[in-house]
């Protein structure tokens, strides 16, 4: 079945978290929510494992013991070993013996942690750390899955490996929601959800995306409104709205998922698709 | 190289520590007007190199120069630093902040910039993590640095204030500083002129993106069941990864994923596509004994 949530929304201490938000995560896909510090990623996916009330709209989730979740902080207990950190969580969801210590070996295998058993969390690297918790996270082979920043600060070749690690998760049939602040990572998602300050500016896979800016951005080395700019490399990228003529000189180019995101954001922030 | 126009310079820089070699033989320029991005694992070295250019630790072996002349305390006063973590202090306000890293370099209070105007008297532990980040920025830059020194200067924030910040960083730079960013996101390498890439104390590529790919390939297999060629794939032992419904597949030999996918009964189109710099990343690690993370 598909799990998500519908029409979602939360405020704390007055400030809206999250506005009319709706997600769907299917079995066998990887769902990336997407956005910056206070976009509302944790707050959906803590409503998702029930961690947070919504003040209204609709969880779909399974019971507690087919989630796997894995929080933005720690994740592992770092005066406990590689292994007894995996005894341990395997020991809440109540797998022992053979079972467990199967799909433990198997997993730190697959983490590059088969060869460190006993060392202490705390004495991985951040990379290490980070796959150790995945594991935790999807020892008892969860229907769903929430990863909240999983490869956040994590090296890039650990992040290849995460990223694998999610991948197996999903082509087990494992429905798998994560947020993450990188926009190159989330292009490998089957769906995206783009969250800014609550609001979802765009869901859907990337094309749908991609395909949702309602206009033209151009490459320039001197934009011509430069609220409508941004900085890449030694160039700009402006954007212009559907029906407004060009001027001369400017390139169109292929909005990717970067351009996307700040086409949306500065749309949402200037308050309606018209202001540009 | 002691009559160098560069702002950062290392020529041959090696750090031991015991037997473990952290840098080893690095050389590395970063020229006024420009902004080199920094590339590596963990454990490649980069934080090492960083506090050698920076003379918070001496070399073993070679040469470091900053703005002109050796590492020292007056030189540093002319660098600008934005470390990962901020620097900021969590118990002073936005404002007590600015006055304090003024203070410290001998500069004038900065103003501050709209999106601070209204945090000035909150306490910076209680301030957004991407409030924070655009305030460390203006506390680096009130003593007008002649190099700038960022350990991944967009971490977290969202598209729009990430675009701020690489204003401010290419403003710097169009003035005449010289950056260097130390980065884990491809979307940060894209903004950089040039780049770096360290693996096991080493600088093992350098230059565009392509350069840093070099002949590296990658392979996309299309196919309608993606999760049984995952499956197989992965069984296999061959680097796999999901990119959307594509299946992929870092610097593999194409015969060898037709056979697995023919011997599986898998209807399959394999694609060669240039791989990413993680991609790249993650072979020369797989291409090298390992060793243990500095």
């Amino acid at each position: 079945m598909t799990f998500g949530v519908r029409c979602a929304a939360v405020t704390f201490a007055g400030v809206p978290a999250l506005s009319g938000v709706s997600m769907a995560v299917e079995p066998g896909t990887v769902v990336a929510v997407v956005g910056g510090d206070g976009a509302g990623k944790t707050t959906l996916l803590r409503s998702l494992v029930g961690q947070v009330r919504l003040d209204s709209g609709v969880v779909t989730a399974p019971q507690p013991s087919d989630i796997g979740y894995l929080p933005a902080t720690e994740g592992s207990w770092g005066a406990l070993t590689v292994r007894q950190n995996m005894d341990f969580a395997g020991g809440v969801f109540g797998l022992d013996g053979t079972d467990l210590h199967r799909r433990r070996d198997l997993l730190l295998a697959r983490a590059g942690l088969a060869e460190v058993p006993n060392r202490p969390a705390s004495q991985l690297s951040g990379g290490m750390r980070r796959k150790l918790a995945f594991s935790m996270a999807v020892l008892h082979q969860p229907r769903l899955l929430v990863l909240d920043e999983p490869s956040t600060g994590v090296d890039p070749v650990s992040r290849v490996d995460l990223w694998r690690m999610v991948s197996e998760a999903a082509a087990a049939g494992t429905a798998v929601a994560l947020a993450t602040t990188y926009l190159d990572e989330a292009e490998r998602a089957s769906r995206l959800l783009v969250l800014d300050r609550g609001h979802v500016l765009a869901a859907g896979s990337l094309a749908e995306v991609l395909g949702s800016v309602p206009g033209t951005v151009t490459r320039t080395a001197a934009p011509h409104r430069t609220a409508w700019a941004w900085r890449r490399g030694q160039d700009h990228h402006e954007f212009w709205p559907g029906g407004h003529a060009l001027p001369g000189g400017a390139v169109p180019v292929p909005p990717d998922l970067q351009d996307a995101v700040t086409v949306l954001s500065l749309l949402a922030r200037a308050g309606s698709a018209g202001a540009a | 190289m002691s009559n160098t126009s560069a702002l950062l310079a290392g020529d041959r820089v090696t750090r031991r520590f015991g037997s473990f070699v952290a840098v080893d033989g690095v050389s590395l320029a970063v020229e006024p007007g420009e902004v080199v991005g920094l590339l590596g694992a963990n454990g490649a070295g980069k934080t090492t190199l960083l506090r050698l250019l920076l003379g918070l630790l001496a070399a073993s072996a070679g040469t470091v120069w900053l703005l002109g002349g050796p590492p020292d305390r007056q030189r540093r006063t002319r660098l600008g630093y934005v470390p990962q973590g901020l620097g900021l202090y969590g118990d002073l306000t936005v404002r007590e902040n600015l006055r304090f890293s003024a203070r410290a370099y001998g500069a004038t209070v900065p103003d501050l910039p709209d999106a601070l105007a209204d945090s000035a008297d909150l306490l910076v532990r209680e301030l957004p993590h991407g409030l924070a980040r655009q305030l460390s920025f203006v506390a680096a830059m009130a003593h007008r640095p002649e190099a700038l020194v960022l350990d991944e200067p967009t971490s977290g924030v969202d598209v729009v204030a990430a675009a701020a910040v690489w204003e401010t960083v290419r403003t710097q730079a169009d003035g005449g500083a010289g950056v260097l960013v130390t980065t884990h996101t491809m979307a940060e390498a894209a903004q950089c002129d040039r780049l770096l890439l360290m693996s096991r104390g080493r600088v093992v590529a350098q230059g565009s993106e392509a350069d840093i790919v070099g002949d590296t390939r990658a392979y996309a297999v299309r196919t309608d069941d993606w999760a049984a060629a995952f499956a197989v794939l992965d069984a296999a032992g061959e680097p796999v990864m999901l990119a959307g419904r594509d299946v992929r597949v870092a610097d593999s030999d194409p015969r060898a994923l037709h056979r697995v996918l023919a011997d599986a009964g898998l209807r399959a189109e394999v694609v060669a596509v240039p791989a990413t710099i993680e991609e790249r990343m993650k072979v020369l690690t797989l291409a090298e004994p390992d060793r243990p993370t500095a």
